[in-house]
């Protein structure tokens, strides 16, 4: 079953406090994920397969170098799920 | 007419022995930092490097392949003339062609044997232990000298972010040889040419020689797909790896990964779910990425670190540019 936008933002920020520590609650819409909340690539990267597993989509290689902010990794997840 | 003669070898192999040799500086992330605007700090957490070993003009990557096997041909108590085959796997041949082996056979005394090297990147070793495997079972030869040797910083830019501080120059040597019982699993393999682009040279040789300001070319990586693939991908590979060898991840006194990046590695133990009891290669926090050289040192390192180790299983595995992969379990020397 498809996720609701808070959902996905919700389940996002468990996986980014699962990698990172980095308290739930700082993980907004309009945060950025370098600038703002400090992630390298490889996090990121470890980020985006296991959130691929937790929403059951595909999130390409290319496609990740265009989510520049939570907002926009919450958007994709939530039209990718279908 | 008569029929054709076949040759038939041992069932068996092992690999009887290991050598090492890295590079002779020692290079600390803060010497490699300002060209790319970073810091040790920086570099540590990305990679797990502390320092790296290179080496000086004056050696080169066969200097270290000569010293890796020397130690390999000792150790394993034969003459070099015993030895079949010598395969080097290597991306830093300073020249097209002859090979980096041939020469490393006559500096040894490994003659007349075969020699050829592999290009295979960072998974040319395990390549090179397959074919040993299956030469000496084919009984085309006796005792193979496989060999991975790298001088990757003739290939690194001081201004690239992508690779270059990951690099570091060295050489594992190993004797492969006949064995009664089976030291050497299947050989899982493969490679991905969609991901060509991953990781490799900048630009060619050719475009280089055309351009009268053009730069040689040097090493570049896409880190996070190359991260995405050495850790989900070849987690599987490494599984796939223990079930035809017919061995469970509790039965491992050692896993032995390409030392590509410390959280490489990590992520990769994490996903296999490894017992605390195995030991895991960590080698490249003060030897740097060896590219094809990396397991054998590492291994060489872990077993002069746990010599009660030498007769357990040790789960091997190489991923690197093409991109091509290759795993087994081995019987440690």
């Amino acid at each position: 079953m498809a996720h609701t936008t808070e959902e996905v933002l919700a389940g996002l920020a468990e996986l980014i406090n699962d990698e990172t520590g980095i308290s739930p609650d700082q993980v907004t819409l309009e945060k950025s994920f370098t600038d703002d909340l400090d992630i390298d690539s490889i996090s990121m990267m470890t980020i985006v397969v296991n959130a691929e597993e937790k929403f059951d989509v595909k999130i390409p290689d290319d496609e990740v170098k265009n989510l520049t902010t939570v907002g926009e990794a919450v958007s994709f997840i939530t039209k990718a799920q279908g | 007419m008569s029929e054709l003669r076949q040759s038939h070898g041992p069932a068996g192999t092992q690999i009887m022995s290991l050598g090492a040799a890295r590079g002779d500086l020692v290079v600390s992330n803060d010497d490699l930092a300002g060209p790319i605007d970073s810091s040790d700090e920086w570099i540590r957490q990305r990679t797990g490097i502390i320092e790296r070993r290179r080496s000086s003009a004056a050696e080169g990557a066969i200097d270290l392949a000569e010293r890796a096997s020397t130690e390999a041909i000792a150790k394993a108590g034969i003459k070099p003339t015993d030895i079949g085959a010598v395969i080097v796997a290597t991306i830093s041949n300073s020249v097209q062609t002859p090979s980096l082996a041939a020469l490393l056979a006559d500096r040894v005394g490994a003659t007349p044997a075969a020699a050829y090297d592999i290009s295979a990147a960072c998974a040319g070793y395990t390549y090179g232990i397959a074919q040993a495997d299956a030469l000496i079972r084919a009984g085309v030869a006796q005792y193979v000298l496989v060999v991975g040797a790298e001088k990757l910083s003739d290939f690194a830019k001081p201004t690239d972010r992508s690779i270059s501080f990951l690099l570091g120059d060295g050489a594992g040597a190993a004797v492969v040889g006949p064995s009664d019982s089976v030291g050497i699993g299947p050989t899982v393999w493969g490679s991905d040419g969609s991901k060509w682009d991953a990781v490799g040279m900048d630009h060619t040789l050719k475009e280089a020689f055309d351009d009268p300001e053009g730069e040689f070319p040097t090493l570049r990586q896409d880190g996070q797909a190359v991260f995405r693939w050495a850790v989900w991908e070849m987690a599987k590979v490494a599984q796939q790896a223990l079930e035809v060898s017919g061995i469970s991840a509790q039965e491992l006194t050692a896993f032995v990964p390409h030392q590509a990046n410390m959280r490489i590695i990590d992520e990769f133990a994490k996903q296999l779910g490894l017992p605390e009891s195995v030991l895991i290669a960590r080698d490249i926090q003060t030897t740097g990425n060896t590219s094809a050289a990396s397991i054998p040192l590492a291994m060489h390192r872990l077993l002069e670190e746990h010599p009660e180790a030498s007769g357990g299983y040790a789960l091997q595995i190489g991923f690197g540019a093409g991109l091509v992969f290759g795993a087994q379990v081995i019987r440690l020397p």
